[in-house]
């Protein structure tokens, strides 16, 4: 007894075709969204790979420029079976065809599966690069004049102006790093020497944050230096104080960006799998009797 | 004699309907694209409209909006038309509209070259607009508790780091005001009240920017304050130093944002006119083709297309002598009603 049989007459073949058919272009309209889906995320992944270190997978948006091509050529080429279906010479040549059509949409399905998987997993490698990533830009944001360093500065303060976000975990990692660079600092200066003697690594370091992380909703003009010493300033309590600075770290924005992106494309690869396999049943239905026989 | 005559036979006729239809769905993409970018424009205005004193012109964007729905409207009637007009039952109903829709076109026509124009002439208005909202919200940049005003703050700190500007002309304009509210002001300290003594109108002047004014590809970290100190910073000088602070100035940047807008859409609704009158041209050769065949009832005999029906001088005078009669026709109903209170051999012509 074959697997879910249903009969047909002519006008029922005729208007499955024809459904098929408007469906098939649907799914080669998928197709590019994905392609393009998947270029986006890979630009997206190049704008930020300094602060990622320049070493982020770029497996799933590759993967789904990869299918997406995939999904529109097989697709049209589905379409083109079921236009062809209606004419039963045209059909007779291209019957031994799709044997193995269906096998190649199977597998094709199955990858896609596999890639739905991917993008929710692979969040967990994105988190961890960007820990590390994070961690070292704001080491190098000194280094405005050694080369292959010499933009982090920049990727840095625009990344937490556009993120709305300072420091890793939260403001005070920029406590624990030198982020000026020696050579604008007058070591003959007493203060200047007072700091660099006061801890083990001779680092320069101070309760200060760049400017980038003001935050340009707060009443009062930024305080980014003195940051924990409220008789710096006037009428400031830096433990109640909390629009002065973005609160949030980069860590947790810019992981939440990437995050929903890959869920978003893993919601609409799943869509896609649905599609597919409504197709496909579709198509196996098809071929058991072309019209006009 | 008729202008710009073509021979149209049956199989002509069929083609030319189909490619002017074709050409009217192109046009009501472009009427699409038009309404989108009157809705962008003044989307954009909307954004920014604190900085122009909530007192910016939305004349163009408004009328460019108007312009893109009428434009759908029209050409999808035209394709409509053109549609029909291969079957001589459908267009016998839309005949007798075609002759003030097509007089609708030239009008149209030349209201969307107005617009075109206006886009480029726009521009003047807005530089005064902008020079005076920008003035104001430098003005009211510390005014974060004040109502109406509470976000003006943000707004420009948030302009100034999207268009990498600073001040109105120059960041020395931030030297001339004062931008950071008495709240924050300690009055017993001797240094602030040496400040608020040194000037006429008692404000606490510095040569210091606000933080948006950084620019982040400085090598060093921002210098803010005590900007034209040279002491106070080390190895600074003020004269050479360039990546500090934005040197733009936000008038500058924000009127060539807009200045491109009003450019591309200018640009665009000049180009987009050609299609206009050429659909407008297509459906009056349609019009004319159908109306003068040879044996209105074959419709496959041949016909002839017209531009104008006569010369452009013969078309122009029958115009006047037309709006001349329409001008006597009134006046002699005046002259009639009054002959109505006297005898009725006065009567009015026919």
């Amino acid at each position: 007894m074959p697997f879910m049989s249903l009969k047909f007459n002519l006008q029922k073949r005729v208007k499955l075709a024809q459904g098929l058919w408007m469906l098939y272009w649907l799914a080669v309209i998928v197709g590019i969204i994905i392609f393009s889906l998947g270029i986006f995320f890979k630009i997206e992944l190049r704008k930020r790979s300094e602060i990622m270190d320049n070493n982020e997978s770029h497996l799933v948006p590759n993967l789904l420029i990869l299918l997406g091509m995939l999904s529109c050529g097989l697709n049209a080429f589905g379409g083109k079976l079921c236009h062809e279906s209606l004419d039963p010479q045209k059909f007779s040549k291209m019957k031994p065809m799709l044997k193995p059509y269906m096998l190649l949409s199977c597998g094709f399905n199955a990858l896609l599966l596999l890639l739905v998987l991917l993008c929710f997993l692979m969040q967990f490698a994105v988190y961890l690069t960007l820990a590390e990533g994070l961690k070292n830009a704001i080491r190098f944001y000194k280094d405005t004049d050694t080369p292959g360093r010499c933009f982090m500065k920049r990727t840095l303060d625009m990344t937490q102006i556009e993120f709305r976000c300072c420091g890793n975990n939260n403001f005070r990692d920029w406590f624990e790093v030198q982020w000026i660079s020696n050579r604008y600092l007058d070591m003959s200066n007493d203060v200047v020497k007072d700091r660099v003697l006061s801890n083990v690594e001779g680092k320069y370091l101070m309760d200060s944050v760049p400017f980038s992380c003001c935050n340009p909703g707060s009443p009062r003009p930024c305080i980014q230096h003195h940051l924990t010493n409220n008789s710096a300033h006037y009428d400031y309590d830096h433990r109640i104080e909390e629009l002065n600075i973005w609160n949030r770290g980069c860590h947790q924005a810019v992981f939440s960006y990437y995050s929903s992106i890959m869920n978003s494309i893993g919601a609409l690869l799943i869509c896609t799998i649905i599609l597919e396999v409504r197709l496909h049943t579709g198509l196996h239905h098809r071929p058991l009797q072309p019209v006009g026989m | 004699m008729a202008l710009m005559v073509v021979k149209f036979d049956l199989k002509k006729r069929v083609k030319l309907a189909q490619t002017v239809w074709f050409m009217y769905w192109f046009a009501v993409l472009a009427g699409i694209l038009v309404l989108s970018l009157g809705l962008f424009f003044k989307i954009e205005l909307r954004k920014r409209s604190e900085l122009m004193d909530n007192n910016e012109s939305h004349f163009l964007p408004n009328l460019l909006i108007a312009m893109g729905l009428i434009a759908c409207g029209m050409n999808a009637f035209g394709g409509k038309v053109c549609y029909d007009s291969l079957d001589p039952i459908k267009f016998a109903k839309w005949k007798p509209m075609l002759k003030p829709f097509l007089v609708f076109c030239l009008g149209f026509n030349a209201l969307l070259v107005v617009t075109a124009l206006l886009c480029f002439v726009m521009r003047i208005p807005l530089q005064f607009t902008l020079a005076e909202g920008l003035k104001n919200g430098m003005k009211y940049y510390k005014d974060t508790d004040t109502p109406g005003r509470c976000y003006m703050k943000r707004t420009l700190d948030l302009m100034q780091m999207e268009f990498r500007c600073c001040g109105n002309d120059h960041y020395r304009d931030w030297f001339e005001i004062q931008w950071v509210s008495n709240r924050y002001l300690d009055f017993s300290a001797k240094e602030v009240k040496d400040r608020i003594g040194s000037n006429v109108d008692g404000q606490y002047l510095m040569d210091g920017v606000p933080f948006s004014c950084c620019n982040p590809s400085s090598p060093r970290p921002c210098i803010q304050h005590q900007m034209t100190n040279n002491s106070a910073h080390y190895s600074y000088d003020h004269y050479t130093e360039e990546l500090n602070v934005w040197r733009r100035g936000c008038r500058d940047a924000l009127l060539s944002y807009y200045g491109g807008i009003m450019n591309t859409i200018g640009a665009l609704v000049c180009t987009l006119n050609p299609l206009q009158v050429a659909v407008t041209i297509g459906l009056q050769y349609v019009d004319s083709s159908l109306s003068t065949l040879a044996n209105p009832e074959d419709i496959e005999s041949e016909s002839e297309g017209f531009l104008l029906e006569k010369t452009v001088k013969e078309t122009f005078t029958d115009i006047m002598a037309k709006m001349k009669a329409m001008g006597k026709g009134t006046k002699v109903e005046e002259g009639g009603e009054e002959g109505v209170a006297t005898p009725q051999e006065g009567g009015f012509s026919s």
